[in-house]
């Protein structure tokens, strides 16, 4: 383990080294001609959490193949699989991973696909700074307080753990629209898009931390890097879920942690999702390998913790196989 | 106190809770002036107005957006103009008081209820998929033409309301036909009220996030659309997409975004303003 944090680290370094050396490159490219002569239109679309990654991939990329139009929406995880799975848009943004739903509809609609996971992000559960009760959190406590049979009977901190006061708690959520609302619920309350209704819900996660930042009574979870832009305001809560094979006791989210897999199981992959037609167009395969080589250092810069290495070396050759098998004569041709 | 007295303080408590009532909006747009101006005013300059969208909140731009956003205003303009003054016309002036008409009239008053994610739904059925126009600026502005239509109507039917029956009763008796006496005299004497209603929907229109996510808007466009049939962004998209964003540079961008917005309508509503009050000069009967 501790081995493999030391490689870890070093990789960090290259990475960084790496990523300074193509910034620099691409803003030579600039006024030089482009890096490369693709063209075409590339048409992206959905979750708004994984959007900023995309949003600085296709930033990049316009500096290598400048004639690729790369366009970005943000109609939700949701409604971007919608999409996707009609065959509207050729990859899909997503903070989960696709329904067995939406797999299905992608199915009839003839609509083959790969799953790339691109970045990690933490769910952070916090709390207000002048909390001085609260020092870690277990996952059955965070069920507790959660799942549905909660609604209007856990009220209190004290009903929780005994020894934390007996004043009233107040929650703070995303809405139950949101990616970040379903994986929470999946992963503390066991199922997915369940949870009780009595706490404050908002779309806007800096709405989130306003409510707990001024609420000493509060206790709410978004995105980790809602929480890394705000420390000074918020109180993290290093979560015990009580498996020590994933790293023992109550751990706090951080880039360490959730890149090894410890902060498990709040932290959670962001996705993007290829359309197997648009993997025969030589720009969408010339632009998800630039995403996948990119992801790294661009991840970590709007806020996400990059996948490990071997992870992104892994999904690379994933995306390899997908293009070759989906060359117009193998699969594409058994499904028309 | 004699009764005059008691009334003379009612009269008095009136005015002073009319003034308060009055006051409150006018503070609330103060503040909300006041902070957007203090939080955006500074990151307002030439490279944020003409730069393209970027993840760094100090080099991002809205150059695609605010063309975005014109491009909106000039096609729903051209499309719910001629639909909206046509249908107020023919409901003013030809339509009989039957039930039709009622009914008619009941359901354009129940559209400007609809909420306006619900006309995005529709859009997306009807103009993006049943008519394939895609995400695109012109099925955006066919959806945003739906959402002002009704309220054009309206205000067309009270600007046509406003013209003294003696006008329209002078040119039928010098022989005029119908459609004479709508063309030469009713609409230009109207002519300035419809433009105010149809200038304030599209200053509604432009502040709208909602139903152009659902069709299909964009938020990262790296180029100003050149044909109707381009994708695109507005500014209230990019404002929506800022303001949930966890970095502070992005707070201070939709700020100065937020401040582009306001003047756009601001001069929209300025335009409203001074054709409402030529058109009430020009007219002398």
């Amino acid at each position: 383990m501790l081995n493999f944090r030391l490689n870890y680290s070093k990789y960090n370094l290259t990475l960084l080294l790496g990523s300074t050396l193509l910034l620099g490159a691409c803003g030579d490219n600039r006024n030089g001609e482009g890096g490369s002569d693709m063209s075409g239109s590339i048409q992206i679309d959905g979750s708004s959490t994984v959007y900023p990654i995309t949003e600085a991939v296709a930033e990049e990329y316009r500096l290598e193949a400048p004639d690729v139009r790369v366009t970005v929406g943000v109609s939700g995880t949701g409604g971007g699989m919608q999409k996707f799975t009609r065959g509207d848009i050729d990859i899909a943004d997503a903070s989960r991973a696709m329904s067995p739903a939406e797999d299905n509809m992608a199915r009839e609609n003839g609509i083959s696909y790969v799953q790339l996971p691109v970045a990690y992000d933490g769910l952070t559960v916090v709390v207000n700074p002048e909390n001085d009760w609260v020092k870690d959190i277990t996952l059955a406590e965070l069920k507790k307080i959660w799942e549905p049979a909660a609604q209007g009977k856990i009220k209190k901190w004290n009903q929780i753990r005994p020894e934390w006061p007996d004043k009233e708690i107040h929650l703070y959520g995303p809405g139950v629209e949101s990616g970040t609302y379903d994986y929470f619920t999946e992963a503390v309350v066991g199922k997915s898009h369940s949870s009780r209704g009595d706490y404050t819900a908002s779309e806007d996660d800096n709405v989130l931390v306003q409510g707990v930042s001024t609420d000493p009574l509060a206790l709410g979870f978004f995105g980790f890097a809602y929480y890394e832009e705000n420390m000074n305001k918020l109180k993290p809560v290093p979560v015990d879920d009580q498996n020590d094979s994933n790293g023992k006791g109550a751990i706090l989210p951080s880039q360490e942690t959730v890149k090894d897999g410890s902060y498990a199981p709040l932290s959670r992959p962001l996705f993007i999702y290829v359309n197997s037609k648009a993997a025969q167009r030589p720009e969408v395969v010339d632009f998800v390998n630039f995403y996948l080589e990119n992801a790294p250092a661009l991840s970590e810069e709007v806020g996400y913790i990059p996948l490990p290495a071997e992870k992104y070396k892994e999904q690379q050759q994933k995306f390899d196989a997908f293009v070759k098998s989906d060359e117009p004569d193998s699969t594409t041709a058994k499904q028309e | 106190m004699t009764n005059s007295e008691s009334n003379r303080l009612k009269d008095k408590a009136f005015q002073v809770f009319g003034i308060f009532c009055t006051f409150i909006g006018l503070v609330v747009l103060a503040i909300f002036l006041f902070n957007i101006l203090k939080e955006g005013l500074t990151r307002i300059d030439w490279d944020f107005i003409m730069n393209l969208p970027s993840r760094r909140a100090r080099r991002t731009g809205i150059l695609t957006a605010w063309a975005g956003t014109l491009w909106i205003l000039v096609l729903t303009a051209i499309i719910a103009f001629p639909l909206g003054v046509g249908a107020g016309i023919y409901l003013e002036e030809y339509a009989r008081k039957t039930r039709l008409a009622n009914f008619l009239e009941i359901n354009i008053a129940n559209l400007a209820g609809v909420p306006s994610i619900i006309y995005g739904l529709l859009g997306l059925e009807i103009f993006v998929r049943q008519m394939h126009m895609g995400g695109s600026l012109l099925a955006g502005a066919c959806t945003l033409s739906l959402l002002i239509l009704p309220i054009i109507i309206v205000t067309t039917r009270e600007a046509i309301k406003a013209v003294p029956r003696s006008i329209r009763d002078g040119s039928f008796a010098l022989g005029a036909s119908k459609w004479q006496t709508i063309w030469n005299q009713v609409l230009p004497a109207s002519f300035g009220g419809i433009l105010t209603g149809i200038i304030l929907s599209l200053s509604r229109a432009v502040g709208e996030a909602a139903p152009l996510i659902v069709i299909g808007a964009l938020a990262y466009v790296p180029f100003t659309p050149a044909s109707p049939l381009d994708e695109f962004t507005v500014l209230p998209i990019q404002i929506f997409n800022w303001t949930s964003r966890p970095q502070a540079g992005f707070q201070t961008n939709a700020a100065a975004a937020i401040i582009v917005l306001l003047l756009i309508t601001f001069l929209l509503n300025g335009l409203a303003v001074y054709l409402r009050n030529r058109q009430q000069k020009k007219i002398k009967w």
